[in-house]
């Protein structure tokens, strides 16, 4: 340690590329914004895309980068750059040009047009970004309150309707919670292994032999800190929030919310529980595995039972969310190769499903996001056949009907499961599938089967915009594609098996 | 081991033509979708040429089919998802390939003979989707593939009952997609457990029906419980008591064309699963637990036999005959026996014809009378005499008379089963008496006596419907008169199974009670 002079980290200014075109891009879209006029149609949302689409060919770059040199650990053990970081890197930049793009309209539509939501998607992106990157607590902490103050203004960003304040208001409070819970596991980490380096958390524990009994700080500090993930990622018994969250936020934003919120939360905790706690897998394995089994359950369960189409989908996300720590479950095993790609897979996948899905829902539920009640899909093939079609190709895709991604994606994780002898929580969660199933195949009916009501014809015509329509086509697209030839994206996740340490 | 399928692809084409048989109807379908509204006819020749191009394609298959052959010809493997082991891997042998070749024939006879009344285009792309579904499900030798294919053929059947059936159609469709999809995902489960387990003796990871059955060797209990994961999914979709009660709803709510499909291809789905994922994978555990397997099918044969009986509704009447007949397939096919289960095999396609036939008949008589209840309708018999006479045909043939084909499948199952579980036996043929009683009943109520003033002007068959009708009742006089063609495909491959399993398990099928020279003299019996 220099007692004199400050000892600054050298910088691998080349290697943080996307995340400084984020920032700086933000910046200055925010202070051009502010000093002109207000920007002409979709340019807000223009600007945005251009910044992500930057971010998504520097990651491609550094992807490549990678695969010649090797993944490495920057600035001071603080940011791991690896397959798995610029995987995630990647999901995130295109899940935020696809919901930038799809806002634009919306935003006209519900006379909100302005710089603000973007900028706090590109911020929020940013913290998701940190958040998968990061090597140490500390850093992965800013990301996560970069990333949840973000999301919390964001849900209440529409500014007439009393939902979405309530809405942000209940996010802000119980991630609050979540985030002192996880403070505090760190902080409990830091306290029995000296280190808030996530690799070197791993170093310790997997030197340090503790003393039987000795070792009960740790594991008070894996649990809270599993609760603050757990909440982020919305699994049950964590996901109290979401349902009302989901449903009161504006529709795209709830896109965000479960595709970059969720890319980021799971790829922390896939990097905590693979890099810091592996020699742990024993304790916390068995957690997560109730905590997969309770979500794939109670998320199907409840889900049918709704009759908003946004809670519905915010039952079936915590559902979602339970497949994936199936996945975090395998990873947990001695030896597993499978659970790691399998989540990351899924991840990527449901985020492309889940914003296309949530499009045409903010398309449906027509100006004023005034009704999301299962009835204002009624007839909407007769309608818009095209968009009828899109999202019943979402829908088939999270059911898990082959030809779509979604079947990869479960198929992947059941593999994964079976690959560890898991065998009942593989077989709870496609039965558990089966009943939410249920649950697409009501929005199905409601569109495709269901006779006209009185009223029917008063209501507002659906307006389908280029830029929703594009990212409808790009993410049905895209889903089908995987479905169809998913090889390349199973070879992309299983490189990203190899975290820098 | 012995390599039982070393000539893969003796019999050859110049293309590959079970992949066209998947495809055409696949592109058909999409062409379908994207072909204007507003030319409607054009819709339909284009949904008609390319479901009639795939039952030519069959046709041919069929004609250049190698008899006597018993294993996978014109199979065609290509790399797909290389790094989880799966493969684009089809083939027909003697089991699927009349299965195959009843699929070519009867989509494009519903397309021409069943009218959707409304929303024609939509119609038909999932009727060729549907077609692309159950084709690839007969046709692949891949674990993943044929899952994916099971699987799919859910989705155009789950809108085909919703969107073009009757007044409940869409509980029953959501009941229909449900069961099946229960059942899906225990098979899901078994088969990645399946090719994760036969890793070990395979040296890597593979889900290809043929190398994990010649070279994987699963120990008794997990055999067992791979099977009953595999077992349940057919088991629903059989389907099989007591999991069989969608079917009736399903099938009395689906659309005639949906009904002919249904009863004609879609529930052999089942019954060849069990023989190609049960039997002929897991042969320790298929025989370990044929007696579950017998009693339940004895159980819906007489139970399907006593609710036809006291049907109101004739297509709930035919409905539950399938459930009975099926029955008699699951009974052959774990009776090892290879007349039991060559038997069943024919079965499921004089089945296929024989109910697809009567479904297409009584979508007729609903057309007309706009009922189907069974007290309504009175002495057809005198208004349309020739319209009676194919109903005669087809509801003989599903009794299974003599010189007609359901005798055929029927007598070599019974026969066959007599050796091996005689007590079932004994039972099941109280069904084909039942089977007597219930459909001569309802024909009796139907078509005898003085049509009433609403039946008397029940109209004549239509040049039309008779066309559609022609190949159906030209079938079931063929295999029955003469089911030798038909036999000689099916045997080899049958024997096959049956070999494996005495090699897998030191079972010993019984001596055949028949010889093969005489199969053309049991109709006079």
């Amino acid at each position: 340690m220099g007692d004199q002079v400050m000892q600054y980290p050298a910088i691998d200014w080349l290697a943080i590329t996307p995340i400084i075109i984020l920032l700086g891009g933000m910046m200055i879209n925010l202070v051009i914004a502010s000093l002109t006029r207000a920007w002409p149609r979709a340019w807000y949302a223009i600007a945005t895309v251009e910044l992500a689409v930057a971010c998504v060919i520097v990651e491609m770059f550094l992807w490549h980068d990678v695969n010649t040199d090797g993944s490495r650990i920057i600035i001071n053990n603080a940011i791991s750059i690896d397959h798995f970081t610029l995987f995630c890197w990647i999901g995130i930049a295109v899940a935020l040009a696809l919901v930038s793009l799809s806002t634009s309209e919306y935003l006209r539509r519900e006379s909100l047009d302005g710089p603000e939501v973007y900028a706090l998607y590109i911020c929020a992106a940013l913290g998701a970004m940190i958040m998968s990157a990061s090597n140490d607590m500390i850093v992965l902490f800013l990301g996560l309150e970069t990333l949840s103050i973000a999301l919390y203004v964001l849900a209440a960003s529409h500014r007439r309707r009393a939902e979405s304040q309530e809405s942000g208001l209940k996010y802000f409070i119980l991630g609050g919670f979540a985030s002192a819970f996880f403070l505090y596991g760190i902080a409990l980490i830091y306290g029995s292994t000296g280190t808030t380096s996530i690799s070197g958390i791993g170093n310790v524990l997997s030197t340090e032999v503790f003393v039987k009994g000795d070792d009960a700080m740790l594991l008070a500090g894996i649990a809270l800190l599993i609760v603050g993930l757990a909440f982020k990622v919305a699994v049950v018994p964590f996901h109290f929030w979401t349902p009302d969250v989901y449903q009161g936020a504006p529709t795209l934003v709830t896109a965000f919310m479960a595709s970059v919120g969720k890319f980021a939360a799971f790829a922390a905790l896939v990097r905590v529980v693979t890099v810091a706690l592996p020699t742990r897998a024993e304790d916390w394995r068995p957690v997560v595995w109730v905590l997969a089994i309770l979500s794939v359950v109670v998320g199907s369960v409840l889900a049918v039972v709704q009759t908003d189409v946004k809670r519905m989908l915010a039952y079936s996300s915590i559902s979602h969310a339970g497949f994936m720590m199936i996945g975090i479950e395998s990873i947990g095993h001695t030896g597993d190769v499978d659970g790691l790609p399998a989540t990351v897979m899924y991840l990527m996948i449901y985020s492309v499903l889940v914003i296309g899905t949530f499009t045409v829902v903010s398309l449906v539920t027509r100006t004023g996001d005034a009704s999301s009640e299962i009835g204002s899909f009624r007839g909407l093939g007769k309608e818009r056949p095209a968009l009828a079609l899109a999202m019943t190709v979402f829908l088939l895709a999270q059911a898990g009907m082959p030809l779509t991604s979604g079947f990869i994606a479960k198929f992947g994780v059941i593999k994964a499961a079976a690959t560890n002898h898991s065998y009942a929580v593989a077989l709870v969660a496609m039965v558990a599938s089966v009943i939410a199933a249920l649950l697409y195949l009501r929005i199905m009916i409601s569109m495709w089967l269901s006779d006209e009501e009185a009223g029917d014809e008063k209501r507002e015509a659906i307006a389908i915009p280029v830029s929703a329509g594009f990212v409808v086509a790009v993410s049905a697209v895209f889903t089908l594609l995987v479905g169809v030839w998913p090889s390349w994206l199973i070879d992309a996740s299983q490189a990203a098996l190899q975290l820098a340490k | 081991m012995i390599s039982i399928f070393a000539s893969e692809t003796a019999a050859t084409l110049p293309f590959p033509i079970l992949t066209a048989l998947i495809l055409v109807p696949l592109v058909g379908s999409l062409l379908t979708l994207v072909s204007s509204q507003r030319r409607p006819e054009i819709t339909k020749l284009i949904a008609l040429l390319s479901s009639v191009l795939t039952g030519a394609l069959g046709l041919w298959m069929l004609a250049s089919f190698n008899t006597g052959e018993a294993s996978y010809q014109f199979a065609s493997k290509h790399q797909w998802i290389s790094s989880w082991g799966i493969g684009w891997h089809v083939g027909v042998d003697g089991i699927s390939l009349f299965l195959v070749v009843l699929t070519g024939i009867l989509f494009p006879l519903v397309i021409v003979g069943c009218d959707p009344h409304h929303d024609e285009k939509r119609y038909l792309a999932w009727l060729l989707l549907l077609e692309a579904g159950v084709m690839g499900s007969f046709l692949s030798l891949d674990l993943f593939l044929f899952f994916l294919f099971f699987e799919i053929v859910l989705v155009p059947m789950y809108f085909l009952i919703g969107g073009w059936g009757y007044d409940q159609r869409i509980y029953a469709a959501t009941k229909f997609f449900l069961y099946t999809m229960v059942g899906s995902a225990f098979m899901l489960v078994g088969i990645v457990t399946t090719a994760l387990l036969a890793k070990k003796d395979l040296g890597h990871i593979s889900f290809d029906l043929v190398e994990i059955a010649e070279g994987a060797n699963f120990a008794a209990s997990t055999g067992r419980w791979l099977f009953f994961a595999f077992a349940i999914a057919f088991a629903v979709k059989v389907p099989l008591f007591p999991l069989h009660t969608w079917l009736p709803d399903a099938h009395t709510q689906a659309p005639t064309g949906g009904s002919v499909i249904l009863a004609g291809v879609l529930l052999k789905l089942g019954t060849y699963g069990l023989l190609r994922f049960g039997v002929y994978l897991f042969p320790e555990a298929a025989l370990w637990s044929r007696e579950i397997f017998l009693t339940l099918a004895v159980i819906g044969i007489i139970w399907g036999a006593i609710a036809a009986t006291m049907q109101k509704d004739l297509k709930r009447l035919v409905a539950y005959s399938s459930v009975a007949h099926l029955g008699f397939i699951v009974l052959g096919t774990f009776a090892f026996t290879s007349e039991a289960v060559g038997g069943g095999v024919m079965q499921m396609i004089n089945h296929g014809v024989s109910t697809g036939a009567l479904f297409l008949l009584v979508g007729m008589i609903y057309e007309r009378r706009h009922t189907r209840l069974i007290s309504e309708l009175k002495g057809l018999q005198k208004v349309a005499p020739i319209f009676a006479a194919a109903f005669m045909v087809v509801m003989l043939s599903s009794i299974g008379v003599p010189g007609l084909n359901g005798f055929v499948g029927e007598f070599l199952i019974l026969i066959g089963t007599f050796n091996t579980a005689r007590w079932w036996v004994v039972v099941a043929a109280t069904g084909v008496i039942l089977a007597a009683l219930y459909l001569l009943w309802a024909y009796q109520r139907v078509f005898h006596g003085e049509p009433d003033e609403a039946n008397s002007s029940f109209q004549e068959l239509r040049l039309r419907e008779g066309l559609v009708l022609l190949p159906f009742i030209g079938l079931i006089i063929f295999c029955g008169v003469y089911p030798k063609p038909m036999l000689d495909r099916i045997e080899p491959s049958v024997k096959l199974i049956l070999e494996r399993v005495e090699e897998k398990t030191g079972y010993l099928a019984p001596a055949p009670v028949l010889l093969e020279d005489e199969h053309g003299q049991e109709e006079e019996g």
